[in-house]
């Protein structure tokens, strides 16, 4: 990124002479931040696009893929599809979980929130393998049918869609949980009495009441766990088993098994387009910084 | 008023444990069909534990809650069928002023048409038919407090409770909804519960008030007979002023007795006959209270000086230092007021053997 770009805001400051804006100071405070993101993180993006119309040949030939090549739309579709499983099943435990922890007492709270926010410190490798073990052929899982009865054959769990999606779910849980638990919070428990009050049975003054002043919650935490699916990589590579490539681990593919550079480039630049116009949407929709915990 | 029950609503030895904490304590009470009870106490008497074991929110400990002669201690809030305005009013923030007052009627299962109906009839009733599209938050205090009062009576519920209904709301606009409540209630001639702490409120509002305290019902009747004569020296501190003159019982006759508290005799009307020599407690108003002028005499005069004072507007109010009733406050109307008050005034105060009541101490009444 050119050096001047960098310099906008201080340039924008000083207007009569020692008369600086009353922020001036912070944007100041913001510059290594701002200087250090823009070579770490903003300078490879723009370079990534930059091979993308590059490499081989220069010109929009790489993108002509997307249209043209089944292997491309077969991971596109893959990907999308895997995303969508996982953002919906995320969603729906995620919301009972959010259910459960809003309407517990204070102190059961704190006990819930922990358990939710446990397995965010624990690797994602380390989970990966655990869901292996635990869903392979001779795993507990079809063992446990097995000698249930229920089963005769091991069923395939795992190295497959179903795997991936229960690695992900189950990375992507407490990301759903959060955002719709802040919601949740800030519903008036008395509105819920007042519904039910006024003649609503339980289920009715959850359809009619709390569903409907949760729903930015959901739509915020779909978006976080969508956005998030989209960019998995470890976890759809240990439990996929290389048979189901979702985009991370095709752009892997590419750049370093097949030296396809152009193309690994091309992608990643689709997906990061896709994350930026699925945020500029729903920052529409929703409030994103108080999705993010800015504001209040 | 021909069915043969004549009570709508009956607390039958309600209580109410948290742990070993008493909430609320054997509260019995009777409200008949139609009349404004308020349930009224300090904080912390009970009074929205009470509301809610009425509404079904509250399971109580003991005792039972009736409906026109129906034990419905175990009915669920929503199979109750009451109407109810929340402290705070609980709007719901999703939904315009129509579709909150619409909710009672759209989980009954209410068709489209006789919703709608419904809803202007309410709305018009609380003059607020202009604001149907509006949003809760887009309302100021007194007009969210007249769409929760649309919304619990929208569905024609034969009891209304009303948990603080006016206590958000600032003085002026509380005096105003004051009014429009008892004109509403008198309109749709429904029972209704209220609760406050608000004194002033009570005595305008209601037919029937309960005085709790510490989740005990201390004394009800009606606002009048709980002003005038109060049974307890709770009774007569919570509502309204009170000057408490304690005094030995001198003498005994068939209309009234003598005290004495020091070199002070006082006379005191009533039919009530404690032994001579027992301790006594008068309550005495401070409007009953007159200043003498000259040669003027009253039943019961006391000389004092004025310790401190001041002017309210329609009245003064004064704070007579005497030697043997301590400090005694005068409610003084301005326009007939003798003297133009000032601190260390020598005063003399008289009041008629009637004009105070004789009380219990709270412990005796307990
Ligand atoms: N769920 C509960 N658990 C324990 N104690 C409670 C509970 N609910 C109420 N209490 C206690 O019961 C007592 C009566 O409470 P209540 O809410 O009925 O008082 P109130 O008369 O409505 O007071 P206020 O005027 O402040 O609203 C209080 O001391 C309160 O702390
Ligand atoms: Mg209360």
């Amino acid at each position: 990124m050119p050096p001047d770009a960098v310099a906008l805001p201080a340039a924008a400051a000083p207007r009569a002479g020692w008369a600086l804006p009353r922020d001036a100071g912070w944007w100041a405070l913001l510059l290594p931040a701002f200087l250090l993101m823009s070579v770490i993180y903003v300078a490879p993006i723009l370079q990534v696009l930059a091979i993308s119309v590059t490499e081989p040949t220069t010109g929009l030939g790489n993108y002509e893929r997307l249209f043209t090549s089944i292997g491309v739309q077969r991971v596109i579709g893959t990907t999308l599809r895997i995303c969508a499983v996982t953002t919906v099943i995320a969603l729906l435990l995620g919301y009972a979980l959010a259910y459960v922890v809003a309407l517990a007492s204070p102190r059961a709270q704190r006990w819930w929130l922990l358990g939710v926010l446990l397995p965010l410190w624990i690797s994602v490798l380390v989970r990966a393998f655990a869901w292996v073990t635990l869903l392979r052929r001779q795993g507990l899982v079809n063992q446990g049918l097995q000698g249930l009865g229920l089963i005769d054959e091991p069923l395939a769990l795992v190295w497959n869609e179903f795997g991936i999606v229960v690695g992900m779910v189950h990375y992507m849980v407490p990301y759903a949980v959060l955002p719709m638990l802040a919601a949740m919070r800030e519903i008036d428990p008395r509105l819920l009495a007042a519904a039910r009050g006024l003649g609503a049975s339980r289920l009715m003054a959850f359809a009619r009441v709390f569903l409907p002043l949760s729903a930015p919650g959901l739509v915020a935490a779909g978006v976080l766990v969508f956005i998030f699916s989209l960019g998995f990589y470890i976890t759809p590579a240990i439990l996929g088993g290389g048979k189901t490539l979702m985009a991370a681990e095709w752009i892997k593919l590419q750049i370093l098994d097949l030296v396809r550079w152009g193309m690994g480039a091309m992608l990643a630049t689709v997906v990061v387009v896709a994350i930026l116009t699925t945020l500029a949407v729903f920052s529409r929709v929703v409030n994103l910084r108080r999705l993010f915990g800015g504001g209040h | 008023m021909s069915a043969p029950v004549a009570h709508a609503l009956e607390l039958r030895g309600l209580s109410k444990r948290y742990g070993s904490f008493i909430a609320v304590d054997a509260v019995s009470l009777r409200v008949d069909r139609g009349q404004f009870l308020t349930l009224l106490g300090p904080s912390g008497s009970g009074k929205t534990t009470i509301l809610m074991a009425i509404a079904g929110f509250v399971a109580p400990s003991e005792g039972a809650v009736l409906l026109d002669g129906a034990d419905i201690t175990g009915l669920s809030p929503e199979r109750r069928d009451f109407g109810m305005v929340f402290q705070g009013y609980a709007l719901f923030p999703h939904m315009t002023v129509a579709e909150n007052v619409a909710f009672p009627l759209r989980v009954r299962g209410l068709s489209r048409a006789d919703r709608d109906a419904r809803v202007r009839g309410a709305l018009d009733l609380v003059q607020l038919a202009a604001f149907a599209g509006r949003r809760p938050s887009q309302l100021s205090g007194g007009q969210q407090q007249r769409v929760a009062l649309a919304r619990a009576l929208v569905f024609d519920p034969a009891l209304l409770l009303l948990d603080e209904p006016l206590s958000a709301l600032d003085k002026k606009l509380r005096a105003e909804l004051q009014d429009e409540l008892k004109a509403l209630h008198r309109r749709v001639g429904r029972t209704f519960v209220n609760v406050t702490h608000d004194q002033e409120e009570a005595l305008s509002l209601s037919d029937q008030v309960a005085i709790l305290n510490h989740g005990r019902l201390v004394q009800m009747g009606a606002p009048e007979a709980l002003y005038e004569r109060p049974r307890t020296r709770f009774v007569a501190d919570f509502l309204g002023k009170s000057n408490f003159l304690q005094g030995t019982v001198r003498e005994v006759g068939a209309t009234g007795m003598a005290l004495q508290a020091g070199a002070t005799r006082l006379v005191q009307a009533g039919a009530a006959h404690p032994a001579p020599g027992r301790p006594a407690l008068l309550s005495l108003r401070p409007e009953k209270i007159g200043l003498l002028a000259g040669a003027e005499t009253a039943e019961n005069e006391v000389a004092g000086t004025i310790a401190s004072w001041a002017y309210l507007g329609a009245g003064y109010s004064l704070s007579v230092r005497t030697a043997d009733l301590g400090e005694i406050r005068v409610a003084l109307p301005a326009w007939r007021a003798p003297i133009a008050p000032r601190e260390g005034l020598p005063v003399r105060l008289g009041w008629a053997a009637d004009a105070a009541v004789p009380v219990l101490e709270d412990a005796d009444a307990a």
